[in-house]
């Protein structure tokens, strides 16, 4: 291959050129979350003029606190379902979109606009459909005889999170299982109809194996935006409540941190967050990915 | 085994373009048929229909006495290898080669005995293991050969299986593909565009111009009695020699009589095949058809080469087929004479055979 490469002279320019880039790293991710670690062994008072060092303190009162483990459960439930449920979604309209031939790319367009829409306003959009005396849905489902009521009900709230957070994020894994759909051969379904499978049987037995390097890549991306990015949702929505029913891990950090001014507590959840996803993804790519056929 | 017959078959597509326009043909069990024409003549269409892949817009299609128009390509008994071999990449060869007895709920014994057996025959026993891409063009190509044999169906159905290979690969396969029809004896219906190919493979050929069938019949028979100039063109390569006569002598172009099938002073277009010109030096006696040429290119092939001419300098292209390494320049003037009984006459207007 006839790559082109630049020459410098001396590592002088060279380094000139990276460090913006170096910079807002540092500024940006590095020293926070260095601070955050730091912070996390300490307790300071809320006006920020003095702190102490606590050791682990932050750390055994945070596990030994029944809110934070049940922020803990509220979180995997709404992590597992905004996961499940965005797969599902989007999977099941890109595989509709797949088999239009002349429409298709106005049905693309109109899926991806979710995701041009803000975390907030996605959040508050859902918010008033779904809002017990004026919301459009809310009167359907009175109509149909359940009652609804986010604002008193946590399992309501919670149901409402999961489905505008799951929204916004549809958009996403539509564009990406529709690349994937379209990059499989037509012949390979034909052969395969010829071979005796039915469309369901195609679906599962060559589709979705087909698929499994995208399904793999959405499910990491997923469970991260689950963890971290839903926190403008849930802010512009339940703010956590009603009680803690919607407080996720993400959240209750920001509550505890910058509402109730407990920065060493916060600094010790994040961290504690930080690591369950990491964990998380180290066991994805080692159990799951050894499913995958590239 | 089976018969498939074809009767006045059309597919219109929704946009009202009529791909193929009434096709009718009697395939026997046990036939090896090739479906041969350019681009946009609808063979791929036709094949497609017989497969079950596309609707059948109008007439009838049976396999093995039965009405196949409405049934699903699963229940219609036949088996396809594709242009791009289609082999299900994240399965081994041995699955690919299952998955169709598996969804039919054979026996495993069965299937284990007739992968076995295909295997065998196609020489793949040594990557039953491997994923098809670990495989080379040719491996790949037997594969697929594999997963049509192990149905053992009424028919095969083969569209443009070797245009993806080299031309040595393909030159081997295509050997290999008439001995495995042969051996087995399944009725086949195979798509190409190669006349060369269509020629070799063949028990008897059709060619398609334009959704419609130009002729049926052997290779031989198509080869030597071209039912129309497009067929003349298309079979043989070079393709055979045309030339536009009209009511006024042709300069370059001496000893023409009347021919056989073609009134007195009727226009028409002769046709004569490259081999079938012999190089002279003497003057042409009487009752020879002689060409003047001016050699404007040399092809040399090696075991034969091909000299291209103007007739009479400035008239219609004409190529000779001479033995060995011709030395002629451009330029120079060369006489050809045409064989006794290997000339064509087709009508000037409709291009159909006269004599």
């Amino acid at each position: 291959m006839a790559e082109k490469r630049v020459v410098f002279s001396g590592w002088g320019f060279p380094a000139l050129l990276l460090l913006p880039q170096l910079a807002i790293t540092f500024i940006f991710f590095i020293l926070p979350a260095a601070q955050a670690v730091r912070q996390s062994f300490f307790r300071a008072d809320a006006f920020g003029f003095g702190e102490r060092f606590v050791g682990l303190a932050n750390y055994t009162s945070l596990l030994a606190s029944a809110d934070y483990l049940q922020s803990f459960v509220t979180t995997l439930i709404f992590s597992l379902a905004v996961t499940v449920l965005t797969l599902v979604i989007s999977l099941a309209f890109a595989a509709a979109v797949d088999r239009l031939i002349r429409t298709s790319g106005l049905y693309t367009a109109l899926m991806i606009w979710p995701y041009a829409i803000a975390p907030a306003i996605a959040g508050v959009l859902w918010w008033f459909m779904f809002d017990p005396s004026i919301g459009i849905v809310a009167y359907w489902l009175r109509v149909g005889g359940l009652s609804w009521n986010h604002l008193l009900d946590g399992t309501d709230a919670l149901i409402l999170v999961i489905v505008a957070s799951a929204w916004r994020q549809v958009s996403y894994n539509f564009i990406f299982f529709l690349a994937g759909l379209q990059s499989i051969p037509r012949s390979l379904h034909e052969a395969a109809a010829i071979d005796g499978a039915g469309p369901v049987k195609r679906f599962f037995t060559i589709v979705l194996p087909l698929l499994s390097p995208t399904l793999f890549f959405l499910i990491v991306i997923d469970v991260v935006y689950a963890f971290f990015d839903t926190f403008g949702v849930i802010d512009a929505t339940t703010a956590g409540g009603p009680g803690q029913a919607t407080t996720t891990l993400v959240y209750k950090a920001y509550a505890d941190g910058f509402l109730s001014q407990n920065f060493g507590s916060s600094a010790a959840q994040s961290v504690i967050l930080t690591l369950v996803v990491v964990a998380l993804t180290v066991v994805q790519f080692r159990f799951i990915e050894r499913r995958v056929h590239y | 085994m089976a018969a498939i017959e074809l009767r006045d078959v059309r597919k219109v597509y929704p946009g009202g373009v009529e791909a193929v326009k009434g096709v009718s043909l009697d395939i026997a069990d046990g036939e090896f048929l090739v479906l041969v024409g350019p681009s946009g003549c609808g063979k791929s269409t036709l094949l497609r229909m017989v497969a079950g892949l596309e609707t059948i817009s109008a007439g009838m299609a049976s396999i093995g006495g039965r009405v196949v128009n409405t049934l699903e390509p699963a229940d219609r008994d036949i088996a396809m290898v594709f242009q791009n071999y289609a082999l299900y990449p994240h399965m081994s060869v041995r699955q690919n080669l299952q998955y169709g007895l598996k969804n039919r709920k054979m026996e495993k014994a069965e299937i284990a005995r007739r992968v076995a057996e295909a295997a065998e025959i196609l020489q793949i026993a040594p990557f039953l293991d491997r994923k098809p891409r670990q495989l080379s063009g040719g491996q790949r190509q037997r594969v697929a050969m594999g997963r049509a044999i192990v149905r053992e169906p009424s028919a095969f159905l083969f569209d443009e299986p070797l245009s993806n290979l080299d031309a040595k690969l393909r030159v081997q396969m295509r050997g290999e593909i008439r001995r495995l029809q042969r051996t087995l004896g399944t009725t086949s219906l195979y798509v190409t565009h190669d006349q060369l190919e269509a020629m070799t493979l063949a028990d008897r050929l059709v060619v398609l111009n334009g959704g419609l069938v130009e002729q049926v019949g052997t290779p031989m028979e198509l080869y030597e009695r071209p039912a129309s100039v497009f067929v003349a063109s298309f079979i043989g390569s070079p393709s055979m020699n045309l030339i536009g006569i009209g009511s006024g002598a042709i300069e370059g172009l001496t000893g023409l009589g009347t021919m056989p099938g073609v009134p007195a002073g009727r226009p028409f277009t002769l046709g004569v095949r490259p081999e079938h010109l012999d190089v002279t030096e003497g003057e042409s006696t009487a009752g020879e058809v002689t060409l003047l040429l001016t050699v404007t290119n040399v092809e040399v092939v090696g075991a034969e080469s091909f000299v291209y001419g103007r007739l009479g300098g400035t008239g219609p292209d004409v190529a000779v087929r001479v033995s060995g390494y011709s030395r002629l320049e451009p330029g120079v003037t060369l006489r050809a004479r045409a064989r006794p009984g290997a000339l064509h006459a087709f009508d000037a207007s409709t291009g159909r055979r006269l004599t």
